[in-house]
């Protein structure tokens, strides 16, 4: 993070909050796939829902330092909720989001209890606990859930009673587009804050952080629930545009996943989440379509060589880039 | 705003209803299995019996070329699934979508099925609902009620009164347990104790001690394919289950070849149920396997079976519907089709579009110094029991 | 004997199995703290050596045992020195993705070369069957695991306690800045160390496939019982990652024994209260 001269914290806070070329020009192309690609929309809007996930995993895990191998329980429990909702016949998308947040937030805000109190491997075990205990729940609990076959019967009404969810994926992506951009406005907003600031303290040397005074369990706490309801807001996004939901939302692959999309793009930065999410679901679903047997491999390849060469995860290695064309000219 | 998006989508259209008129020489099948993964080996069996089929009959039907275009979902991932059946018809044209091993994935794809109005061939998911989620929908498999409950009805039938029931703890497993236990309790049998495992058990000795202790004539299993059907086979050895005296009966998975591999000799006297096993003495299934043999190198499976019949289907429905690819007329075309296959006589219920086949009970014995399914006995024409309650 | 007893050396067994598979890994990541995901890929190979020598060059069972142990060391020394040990002051992030990209490659080159189905083995004759002891069977398998196990464990004890090596490595484990300080090779000892800890893993690899099965997805679905183990017994303990295994497997099997309905619960419940208890693991010294 490059700050010419730094006049105070605000200050530098200031001048970090204002919007860069870059970004711009990123979040505007976001909106190429509508024309230049549309039968990648269903794609896109996939990886705009992975983004959103990656987003609340950076916030505890890059900003916050909590290393969490459990993040899917969150999610999956967002899915579900917005799945039964419509089931049991409330097929509104946006208020549906809403509950879903709310139920995700609330287990979020149950589990941050226990969460804060821990730090390193039993951190890591104790959420990978929690995401494999809720998927053997959903699991037993299949009268509510489906089980093993998935939630049936979910129908998502259309958005404002207008846009309704074609085959073709318009409306899927707009609306994981969107509501990707507004929670990425939060979440920008909130890092580059005191309470950001204060964060990114825990995660350096949390002793610290209390040695001053700073009340690192509680701000653990908060960050915790707000990244469960977005992760569950980015579920129940996954569940309203496809209509399916079935017990791997709440599994160790798609946890796992998602911290590798986190650290491939680069943890800390925001845009390297969703980077990551970007390269990782596309390259995924190329090699997966030139060989559908070992793309594994490919993308175990890829992981690697992204290691070895780029310490700092792809958004290091373009902000290195960009640095050093900077600097050569 | 919504102008621009309905232009947007209006030209986006008519982009595709151009590519659309090039395209009408070719049948595409959109082939969605989990080619990668833990399920990857059955995906694998699946397409040879595509192959196969492909092989002896030629890639052109009613004047069309058949392509296959292959999507996979890597395991259990019904949004993929749907996104990928969602990919094959708008962005690949394909007319018909087949394979489908796992029930989620097949779920979610039946929805596109249905408001895609497409033709889908079901060639391995045994839950009954995934017939009813879709008007084009026809399966080439087998159901789970339809194997168990014909078990259990036989099981009675033959000798055995009180059974304990082990399956393990998730969709398929409890559809098992629930149907088996209704076939033996109709046909009079006592069921003395039930036990689910969890998922994904590496070691069943605590279970089976508690099936033993309730003493029962039969024990009845029912776990996924994999490592867990030599795994349980070996745990019921080892605590003393004499296969030939306390009766054993599962489903298919149970003694696949890999299984009776692993298990040895303990496998001799498991009693199983099948829609097919490559043992079958017929000569449509000699044929079949020696083909198969001589194209891959190894034996078929249920899986390949399901394969090898859904082709057959789709290349009869295409014949008879005069090479017309819309699932209307794909569907009609289809139900009461019948035909002789390696399984034996097979046809698609004109009401459920659902697979009427006929039932094969096996024993495991020794056949030339190698382990064997043998044939014992068959019910023929069996339809889906579970649609009976739809 | 009340049956209970037979399902209990039943569930040792397996505990047994498990410390094989985790205590290389405990160690590492005490000494290191280095974060190998990659360590059951390590268990994978060894099994794949034991089909490939019992099926393909009709090796004796026996004889597979230690070339399993030998090859997956081998393979450990090579990744170690070409790629890994450039990250051992990286952050434990990079050391997951690392780690979890040879999973990926590995897992995709086993499904190549073998094929994803299950991958049988013929065990000698004298090792199959049952013992009937006092009402009760015992696997004959079984009895060979837990002694096996027992003697890698005295052996491993034995070379901690009473080698130099053992002394350096306690040392280094205990306090890596100051062993350096003293003029340890931590460096080459760590080397040694994991090696040794991945050739234990390709051990337990071919023992497990006549127990639990082995296909390509086995290095990632044991990691999980893996890591369990490792973070209750503690970092950098073989008591403690013994005593965890135990307590894991058994109670594992009881609960699924007395009270079936909650099985797959148990072993995750129990994780994560004795995580909490005591976060530094059963016997471990040190937080991660």
């Amino acid at each position: 993070m490059t700050t010419a001269t730094i006049a105070g914290p605000h200050d530098a806070l200031q001048t970090q909050a204002r919007w860069q070329w870059a970004e711009i020009a990123f979040w505007l192309a976001t909106l190429l796939p509508f024309i230049l690609a549309p039968d990648y929309l269903l794609l896109a809007s996939q990886v705009a829902i992975a983004a959103l996930f990656v987003l609340s995993l950076d916030l505890i895990l890059g900003f916050a330092g909590i290393v969490s191998l459990g993040h899917a329980a969150y999610f999956g429990l967002g899915a579900y909720t917005a799945g039964i909702v419509s089931k049991w016949g409330w097929g509104e998308p946006l208020t549906g989001l809403l509950i879903a947040g709310l139920v995700a937030g609330a287990f979020g805000y149950l589990t941050s209890f226990i969460v804060a109190r821990f730090r390193h491997l039993p951190l890591i075990m104790i959420t990978l606990g929690i995401g494999l205990l809720l998927q053997e729940a959903a699991n037993s609990a299949s009268w509510l859930t489906g089980g093993f076959d998935g939630l049936q019967g979910i129908h998502t009404w259309p958005i404002a009673g207008k846009f309704h969810f074609d085959l073709y994926g318009y409306t899927a992506y707009g609306y994981a587009l969107a509501v990707l951009f507004l929670i990425f406005l939060g979440a920008r907003r909130l890092t580059l804050s005191p309470f950001g600031l204060a964060l990114r303290g825990i995660r350096d040397n949390g002793e610290r952080m209390r040695a001053i005074g700073a009340p690192t369990r509680s701000h653990i706490r908060t960050i915790y629930t707000i990244a469960g309801m977005i992760a569950g807001i980015a579920g129940a996004v996954l569940a309203q545009t496809t209509e399916t939901v079935s017990l791997e939302v709440l599994g160790f692959q798609r946890s796992a996943d998602v911290l590798v999309m986190l650290i491939l793009g680069g943890a800390g930065r925001l845009y390297g989440g969703l980077l990551g999410a970007i390269v990782y679901m596309v390259a995924r679903d190329r090699f997966s379509g030139l060989n559908p047997q070992y793309w594994y491999f490919w993308i175990g390849l890829l992981l690697i060589a992204v290691v070895l060469v780029l310490p700092n995860g792809l958004f290091g290695g373009l902000s290195l880039l960009t640095r050093r064309t900077k600097a050569a000219s | 705003m919504q102008r621009l998006l309905c232009g947007l989508a209006g030209c986006a259209l008519a982009l595709l209803g151009v590519e659309a008129a090039n395209a009408q020489d070719a049948v595409k099948i959109g082939l969605i299995m989990p080619y990668s993964g833990q399920f990857a080996d059955t995906a694998a069996q699946m397409d040879n019996g595509i192959k196969l089929y492909m092989k002896q009959h030629g890639d052109t039907v009613a004047g069309a070329k058949i392509e296959l275009v292959r999507k996979d979902t890597g395991g259990i991932a019904p949004d993929l699934a749907k996104r990928l059946a969602q990919e094959a018809i708008v962005r690949d044209h394909a007319d018909i979508l087949a394979g489908f091993v796992l029930t989620p994935n097949a779920l979610a794809a039946a929805d596109v099925s249905a408001e895609a109005k497409k033709f889908m061939v079901v060639m391995n998911a045994a839950t009954s609902i995934i017939t009813t989620k879709s008007p084009y929908l026809a399966r080439t498999s087998l159901t789970t009620p339809q194997l168990n409950y014909t078990l259990g009805t036989w099981a009675a039938k033959n000798g055995i009164r009180k059974i304990y029931t082990m399956v393990s703890d998730y969709g398929p497993g409890i559809d098992a347990e629930t149907w088996f236990q209704k076939g033996f309790k109709d046909a009079g049998g006592e069921i003395v104790g039930s036990v689910r495992f969890p998922v994904a058990n590496p070691d069943f000795s605590a279970f089976v001690q508690r099936a033993k202790d309730s003493n029962p004539d039969a024990i009845y299993v029912w776990v996924p394919g994999g490592a867990q059907p030599a795994a349980v086979g070996k745990a019921l050895a080892e605590r003393g289950i004499d296969a030939s005296r306390t009766k054993v009966l599962g489903q298919d998975a149970l003694t696949a070849e890999s299984a009776l591999k692993s298990m040895g000799d303990q496998a001799l006297g498991i009693i199983m149920v099948a829609n097919y096993d490559y043992n079958l003495d017929s000569p449509t299934n000699k044929d079949f396997v020696k083909a198969y043999n001589d194209e891959f190198h190894r034996n078929p499976d249920f899986f390949s079976v399901g394969g090898y019949d859904g082709m057959h289907l789709v290349y009869a429905a295409l014949q008879k519907a005069g090479g017309k690819t819309d699932g209307d007329s794909l569907i009609a075309a289809a139900k009461g089709m019948a035909w002789e296959s390696p399984r034996g006589p097979m046809s698609i219920d004109p009401e459920t579009r659902d697979v009427v086949q006929t039932v094969h009970i096996f024993k495991v014995e020794k056949v030339g110094g190698e382990l064997r399914n043998v044939e014992i006995d068959k019910v023929p024409n069996v339809k889906d029991p579970g649609h009976k309650t739809n | 004997m009340p049956p209970a007893f037979g399902v209990l050396f039943d569930g040792i067994a397996y505990g047994m199995l498990l410390f094989l598979l985790s205590v290389g890994l405990s160690v590492t990541l005490g000494m290191m703290n280095f974060v190998n995901l990659a360590h059951c890929s390590f268990a994978m190979l060894g099994g794949y050596v034991t089909v490939t020598l019992m099926n393909f060059f009709g090796w004796p069972f026996f004889a597979t045992l230690p070339a399993a142990f030998i090859v997956a060391a081998a393979a450990s020394v090579v990744l170690e020195r070409s790629i890994f040990r450039r990250f051992y002051h990286a952050s434990d992030l990079d050391q997951c993705l690392l780690t979890i990209g040879v999973v990926f490659v590995s897992i995709a080159a086993a499904a190549y070369i073998y094929g994803t189905d299950e991958q049988p083995v013929q065990l000698p004759d004298f090792l199959r069957g049952s013992i009937n002891f006092a009402g009760l069977n015992f696997a004959v398998y079984r009895l060979f695991l837990i002694a096996v196990a027992l003697v890698i464990t005295i052996l491993l004890v034995a070379a901690l306690e009473m080698t130099r090596f053992g002394a350096q490595v306690r040392a280094a484990v205990n306090n890596q800045r100051m062993a350096r300080g003293l003029g340890i090779d931590v460096d080459t000892l760590f080397a040694v160390t994991f090696a040794l800890g991945s050739g234990l893993a390709g051990l337990g690899g071919a023992l497990a496939i006549a127990m639990v099965g082995l296909d390509p997805s086995f290095a990632f679905t044991y990691l999980i019982y893996v890591l369990i183990v490792v973070s209750v017994g503690g970092l950098g303990s073989i008591a403690g990652s013994f005593a965890a295994a135990m307590l894991l497997g058994v109670s594992d099997i009881a609960g699924k024994y007395y009270v079936p309905a909650i099985g797959s619960f148990l072993i995750y419940l129990v994780m994560m209260v004795l995580i909490m208890a005591r976060p530094t693991g059963i016997f471990g010294r040190r937080q991660a």
